[in-house]
């Protein structure tokens, strides 16, 4: 047994659960880990300049490798400019461990200097949290976060860790538990045979079904076994926006993403399904406009490992609880052997339909003649300059919004966005996160220049850490989906929704980070640019984009309606 | 429809703010709460009572179920039950009034626990219902506090609620 402090205790842990990397800051509550940190190298550390940005980075990580994210901050402040990245991780559910300091224990209560009960701060959204209250503790209470955060629903864990349990005066024998056991938390794995059965028979004999997808596929590493069970089916497939490249995003079964702004075709055929399978989503009200509305004449089953999902916004038909991996699995040995058969006719007769609400083109845009880009030009061209293959993390707002509509995703933990939460400024550290865990990859965020002002502080770490992260910077000189709801539903009445020539200039900007930094403005400049950017491998290219700031995302569902109901364009709706 | 959902929760600090926190931030309404440790010292019992519609009230019992504190849950009202909530109310008691509160408490099985030249204190257990009547009995001229420890209960029979 190895006698330990506090602080080498905590860090010891991480190592063993196999954390490679933390993000962070240091402050004085965290003194004694940081201290420990330094006295080892099994594990990195990577200074943010914000700890927002400490946070939404371990959650990118988490999002492109599966595993779980860390980050490190100090009590008080520290730890409350983590709220956002663990309320958008928490939205998602991403697994995250986040470590704050907290004062030392005998002042706790007493308003001491940076301190915050972060614990209350954040229960609305954790998964759950700890407080330390004896360093001896600290290896169990780690185990036990890395359990909770990673298994059944995933999601953010927090442990508070005040000062006096990590003085190195004095030490503990150290122990990581192997295994953990807890009482109150159990996890659900396999679904119910009998269930699957019943959703099995109700596909097979469906006329026209439909498989609904959401983050669920991607965070539950079920893609493979998803897109095996729509070819079995032979059914049409659509993803939430969370569910991007959970089913392959050129596959012919494939009819775009589904919801507020999601396909002619993807929408249309929710809403004329009789069958309905939901796999890892959640029927959030940007999926299913008026609840009551909702694929009215369909049969709903429903796939998601926590109970609570099924049933909240949507009553179900089939509730199938357990992880949607080893669901797919078993669904997809019984879609296999079953003896029933899928009415022919009816699937030709439901293939037709869909292919001609796919002639419809729902999801189009009409070019400028003078020049002005269209933001889904731009994704258009990011699309063919990264072969499709990139790391695309996004912002949040229209930008958001095209990206998931023009660039197709064929593989999951590709597309990286704050889908629950919504959260502005995610995008740029996000994509850092990404890098670190996946250096090899072509790592693109696609922001706005209202979403990138929120955590443009983290090109400094960029350098600092080298991370070639590219910037696709739709600028619209405008907050672009605030802009567009003023349009449409404030007879455009731009409410604080422009900066009235206060924006920066953005190359310059990028070039005092120390990085390079491009402007493009007409569209014949487009492509060569994009090539440009994506050709300076090693470094952090900022392109910002002039684009049409008039534009509108489309479809746009209507307010109240059901699933088909949508305006197309400016002029037209369903 | 008013339910009665009891809970084993672990006897650890910040449990309870959760099960509180969980009510206010998801917008469910909790009428009575009582808590205390059980004879396992390491478990508390919790129960509370809340009503809304069987959507609701699912969704409650999900979201409870999935707090990690909470070790195991019922809803009492899913089926035969025994519930109790005490009740201590001083009551203005002077001249003929005194001998109509004593009649009134032993109408109601309560009892008077203290006593002063103008006040009685009378204590009353029961169902929340014969709590609520026995306060509209007396009447809200003479009540000068109350104080109820919301509902416990346990199913009748063999059902137990224990680890």
């Amino acid at each position: 047994m190895e006698l330990l402090s506090g602080a080498e205790m905590l860090i010891r842990s991480l190592k063993d659960e196999g954390v490679d990397t933390i993000f962070g800051y240091p402050g004085g509550a965290v003194l004694h880990i940081y201290d420990a940190l330094f006295q080892q190298s099994d594990i990195t550390h990577v200074l943010v300049r914000h700890e927002q940005a400490a946070s939404h980075m371990a959650d990118g990580y988490s999002r492109s490798t599966g595993r779980p994210g860390v980050c490190l901050a100090t009590s008080g402040p520290g730890a409350t400019n983590t709220v956002t990245g663990i309320a958008t991780a928490y939205m998602d559910s991403i697994p995250l461990v986040v470590i704050t300091g907290q004062v030392q224990s005998d002042w706790i209560g007493d308003d001491a200097f940076q301190e915050t009960d972060i614990l209350g701060v954040t229960r609305p959204i954790v998964k759950h949290s700890f407080m330390v209250t004896r360093p001896e503790d600290i290896p169990e209470i780690v185990k036990k976060a890395f359990y909770i955060a990673t298994t059944g629903r995933p999601g953010p864990v927090l442990i508070d860790v005040p000062k006096d349990l990590t003085s190195p005066t004095e030490s503990f024998e150290y122990h990581y538990p192997a295994k953990v056991k807890m009482r109150s938390y159990s996890v659900v794995t396999r679904g119910h045979t009998g269930q699957i059965k019943k959703a099995v028979e109700l596909l097979v004999s469906a006329k026209r079904p439909v498989i609904y997808a959401g983050g669920g596929v991607v965070q539950g590493n079920g893609a493979e076994l998803l897109t095996q069970v729509v070819r079995e089916l032979g059914a049409p497939c659509t993803n939430t926006l969370m569910g991007l490249g959970g089913f392959p995003g050129t596959d012919k079964q494939y009819v775009g993403m589904l919801g507020m702004h999601g396909t002619y075709e993807a929408n249309m055929v929710m809403h004329h399904a009789d069958v309905v399978l939901a796999v890892g989503a959640r029927f959030d009200d940007r999926v299913t406009n008026h609840v009551e509305k909702f694929c009215s004449g369909a049969k709903i089953i429903h796939i998601d490992v926590d109970p609570a999902s099924i049933s909240k916004n949507i009553a179900v038909d089939v509730p199938i609880v357990g992880a949607v991996d080893l669901v797919l699995k078993e669904m997809l040995e019984q879609v296999r052997k079953t003896d029933l058969v899928a009415d022919k006719d009816a699937r030709n007769e439901w293939w037709k339909q869909i292919d001609a609400w796919r002639g419809f083109h729902g999801l189009r845009y009409e070019t400028n003649d003078n020049g002005l880009l269209k933001p889904q030009q731009v994704i258009e061209s990011l699309y063919k300059a990264t072969g499709g293959d990139a790391i695309v993390c996004s912002d949040v707002g229209q930008h958001q919004m095209f990206a998931a509509q023009y660039y197709a995703f064929d593989k999951p933990r590709r597309w990286i966005n704050s889908g629950g939460l919504g959260t502005m400024g995610f995008g740029l550290p996000a994509a850092m996160g990404c890098l670190v865990g996946q250096p090899d990859q072509t790592v693109v965020t696609v922001t706005g220049e209202g979403s990138i002002q929120m955590c443009i502080q983290e090109l400094s770490t960029c350098l600092q850490y080298n991370l070639p992260v590219k910037i696709i910077c739709l600028n619209n000189q405008a907050l672009g989906m605030v802009k567009q709801w003023q349009d449409m539903v404030y007879q455009g009445r731009h409410s604080s929704s422009t900066y009235e020539e206060s924006l920066p200039d953005f190359v310059k900007l990028t070039e005092a980070y120390g990085h390079v930094g491009m402007k493009v403005e007409k569209a014949a400049d487009l492509d060569a640019a994009m090539e440009e950017c994506f050709s300076l491998k090693d470094r952090l290219v900022f392109m910002d984009i002039t684009v049409d700031p008039l534009e509108h995302v489309y479809p746009m569902q209507i307010k109240e309606g059901s699933m088909r109901d949508m305006w197309l364009s400016k002029t037209e709706r369903t | 429809m008013r339910r009665i959902i009891s809970m084993l929760l672990e006897n650890e600090p910040g449990a309870l703010s959760r099960v509180v926190g969980l009510f206010s931030q998801r917008g469910y309404n909790i009428e009575t709460l009582t808590v205390a440790p059980t004879n396992d010292r390491t478990l508390s019992r919790l129960t509370l009572t809340t009503s809304g519609s069987d959507r609701v009230i699912e969704q409650i019992t999900k979201q409870l179920n999935k707090l990690i504190e909470v070790v195991k849950l019922v809803d009492l009202t899913e089926g035969a039950h025994v519930e109790r909530e005490l009740l201590l109310v001083k009551l203005k008691a002077t001249g003929a009034q005194r001998a109509e509160i004593k009649r009134t408490a032993d109408i109601f099985r309560g009892q008077i626990v203290d006593v002063t030249s103008a006040v009685y204190t009378v204590q009353l257990t029961g169902t929340s219902d014969k709590l609520d009547a026995f306060i509209e009995s007396v009447g809200d001229a003479s009540i000068l506090e109350v104080v109820r420890t919301g509902v416990s209960g346990m199913a009748r029979g063999d059902k137990i609620l224990a680890l």
